[in-house]
């Protein structure tokens, strides 16, 4: 039988409680691997080595399965997201409507490729595959608010505002 | 709770209802919130308010009610008034003229006896719309949970699975496996542990029926399931659902709260000797987990990488015991067959494809939504009467069913009737019920594509015809599209696609080409448009040499 293991982290990070509570919720079981995964990178924001080994030990899984898991799924973060995300559809219907073109302006405005966070840190383009909103065409969704029948102007607006509301804060 | 006691829960709850003299049903699905359901919402609740309407009026949020591109919608029940592109203003003016003055205001309302309402037949969306999702008791009072204990009341497991069987049912999840022999299989094997299994990863491209029923029914799903549990002698069931539905995730989990809470679910449901707990377990981002023995080894907390079959999961499934797995739609259809009979589902639809199918309509057309219409309508009344055509300036071009896996129907094909086997005759499938239309603008070498890069990168690299074929092909497309191409390559890119959709491991790869063969099929000419001018190649390798 698993048992439920009182691991704590030696840096003393609070977070890491968080984590073996989720653990503790699935006994531990090796069949969670995805669960546990799941609920790390909504604890930590992203997965970082550190983590995945912890999560190792814990369900007494190999590391080279954590980390497999980790990189098969488009879902887990190994590295940190920007402050603000945007995610845009890349889905059949919101490619008709002309997703293509809003990538393209935004990729120019951001000045860093789908899947990569500007230099600053301050933005991530992240592409969906659907997120089922067709009927809404061509969708994103910058940080929770969903942006729907999106222009290329109003996209790189927005985004723009992103990146000016940051900067100002930074001052 | 005993069944007597599910049927006073309805009575009360059908009293509750009838105590308030107009019900304002909101949509409260992504697609109306994200085009200012919200606010919506909040303008009825205070001009309500306001109005001193409290105790007449109830404002319930409801799933989608299907005309997605005219959000957000309102409907007014009793009398099923029902309202498009309702905004703040407009909702204050619902309430003092309809709601107030008892008179709806005709110049918003939607005419529903338009071919888009008046063509749908609605089996699996019935409620969708109609029932708070997040209350059980409004599932209760429009008759839920009653099929669940018939079942288990009345009905022995073989005559449920005999029900399903004469119902014709088959599976929604595109491949159109019959329910009942499915479930058979499974009943038949001996094993301690059997498990039930719904596939809710939704990864096609272009659809989203299945998010809608779990947003706006969830209890319908788990009804399914449990009936599902009972017929094969499984006491555990698992929800497989994308990451990417953050609602119907929070909706599924409150829902098998309330049914555990109710005992409709869990230990000894309804009083009777059966329990069936249900476990949700989120996927991650894969497509191939869409695959049904992918799914099972990510439910593991595994890679989601297919295995050969057989054997099928119905002998060998999750942790290798015997397992129904069926779609979200498949399963929304088991309670309105156990409660009005498989002859009656039978009866809809056609011989070889009974039932009604939901089809997300998208694209470039008038009226995008969520619709479901009866097996064996013709292509063209989908798309003209109750999708209204392609708006002004557009004409149809092809229409595209069931994403990555499918293909181009052409406008030759429009009066087409849409069944499993008619469309695998023009080279499509059903899938699982993406229907995009395109115009004259889109670039059909260029939708394979698309098509293509999708499935290349979603292949989970396992077998090599899937993972190097698809690649190639994609080469071999980017090659047609830049105007590179030979007819060689033309040649080599049809014998390519062949190859991998007869050596491919699981349905991924194996329909992978489908968009290429099928575009390639009715739409050649726009491939040898493209080919490199006819002098730099006739010389042999003259063309190469320069």
């Amino acid at each position: 039988m698993a048992t439920t293991t009182k691991a704590t982290h030696p840096s003393g990070d609070n977070r890491f409680k968080l984590l073996d509570r989720a653990i503790n919720v699935h006994h531990a079981s090796g069949n969670a691997l995805i669960e546990v995964l799941h609920a790390a990178q909504g604890i930590f924001g992203y997965l970082e080595d550190d983590i995945l080994v912890y999560i190792g030990h814990a369900l007494k899984r190999p590391l080279s399965q954590v980390y497999g898991v980790a990189t098969f799924y488009n879902y887990f973060r190994l590295k940190p997201a920007g402050e603000h995300t945007v995610v845009l559809c890349t889905g059949t219907a919101c490619y008709v409507k002309g997703a293509a073109q809003i990538q393209a302006a935004l990729e120019h405005r951001c000045g860093c490729k789908f899947g990569q966070t500007t230099p600053d840190g301050k933005v991530s383009l992240v592409q969906a595959r659907c997120i089922g909103s067709c009927g809404l065409a061509p969708v994103a969704v910058m940080d929770d608010d969903v942006a729907a029948k999106l222009t290329v102007d109003e996209a790189v607006r927005r985004v723009g505002a992103f990146m000016q509301a940051t900067e100002e804060v930074a001052k | 709770m005993t069944v007597e006691e599910l049927r006073e829960l309805a009575e009360k709850e059908r009293a509750r209802q009838a105590g308030f003299g107009k019900r304002v049903l909101y949509c409260s699905a992504a697609g109306c919130v994200s085009c200012g359901g919200n606010a919506t919402r909040d303008a009825f609740k205070k001009a309500i308010r306001d109005q001193g309407l409290d105790e007449s009026c109830e404002v319930v949020g409801t799933g989608c009610m299907g005309l997605c591109g005219k959000g957000p919608l309102v409907k007014v029940a009793p009398d099923e008034t029902l309202y498009a592109s309702v905004d703040a203003a407009a909702a204050e003016r619902i309430v003092d003229e309809h709601l107030k003055g008892g008179n709806p205001v005709e110049a918003m309302a939607l005419d529903t006896d338009a071919p888009f309402f008046a063509e749908q037949t609605k089996i699996v969306l019935e409620d969708c719309g109609r029932i708070d999702a997040m209350r059980i008791e409004e599932y209760v009072a429009v008759g839920g949970y009653e099929a669940l204990a018939k079942a288990i009341t009345e009905l022995s497991p073989p005559e449920v699975i005999e029900e399903i069987r004469k119902s014709g049912l088959r599976g929604r999840g595109g491949a159109g496996y019959p329910t009942g022999l499915k479930w058979s299989i499974v009943r038949k094997a001996t094993s301690e542990q059997k498990y039930v299994v719904c596939n809710a990863d939704e990864g096609d491209p272009g659809a989203f029926m299945d998010r809608s029923v779990l947003e706006g029914d969830p209890h319908r799903v788990l009804e399914g399931m449990a009936i599902a549990g009972y017929a094969v002698g499984a006491n555990q069931g698992y929800i497989y659902v994308r990451a990417e539905y953050p609602l119907a995730i929070e909706r599924l989990k409150l829902a098998i709260k309330q049914a555990e809470r109710a005992g409709v679910l869990g230990n000894r449901i309804l009083d009777s000797g059966f329990s069936f707990r249900i476990d949700l377990r989120m996927g991650a981002g894969a497509f191939v987990c869409g695959e049904e023995t992918a799914l099972l080894r990510s439910i593991e907390g595994r890679r989601g990488r297919p295995k050969p079959r057989p054997p099928y999961p119905s002998e060998k499934g999750l942790f290798g015991m015997p397992t129904v797995i069926n779609n979200v739609e498949t399963f929304a259809n088991i309670a309105p067959i156990l409660a009005r009979g498989g002859a009656w589902f039978a009866s809809i639809g056609t011989a070889k494809s009974a039932g009604t199918k939901v089809f997300a309509l998208a694209g470039k057309i008038r009226n995008t939504g969520l619709i479901e219409v009866p097996m064996g309508i013709p292509l063209r009344r989908i798309v003209y009467d109750i999708g209204g055509g392609p708006p002004e300036g557009a004409e149809f071009k092809a229409a595209q069913t069931g994403g990555p896996s499918g293909g181009c129907i052409p406008a030759e094909h429009l009066d087409l009737p849409v069944d499993y086997e008619s469309l695998a005759a023009v080279g499509s499938i059903m899938g699982s019920g993406g229907l995009i239309v395109m115009d004259s603008e889109s670039n059909m070498v260029d939708v394979a594509k698309f098509f293509m890069e999708f499935s290349m990168e979603e292949s989970c690299g396992k077998c090599v015809p899937c993972r190097i074929g698809t690649k190639h092909i994609h080469g071999l497309l980017d090659r047609v599209s830049r105007g590179e191409a030979t007819p060689d390559d033309v040649a080599l890119l049809e014998e390519l696609c062949v190859m991998v959709k007869e050596t491919s491991l699981c349905g991924l790869g194996q329909s992978a080409p489908n968009p290429v063969l099928s575009t390639l099929r009715f739409f050649r000419d726009e491939y040898e448009k493209k080919l490199r001018p006819a002098e730099t190649f006739a010389g042999g390798v003259a063309g190469e040499a320069k």
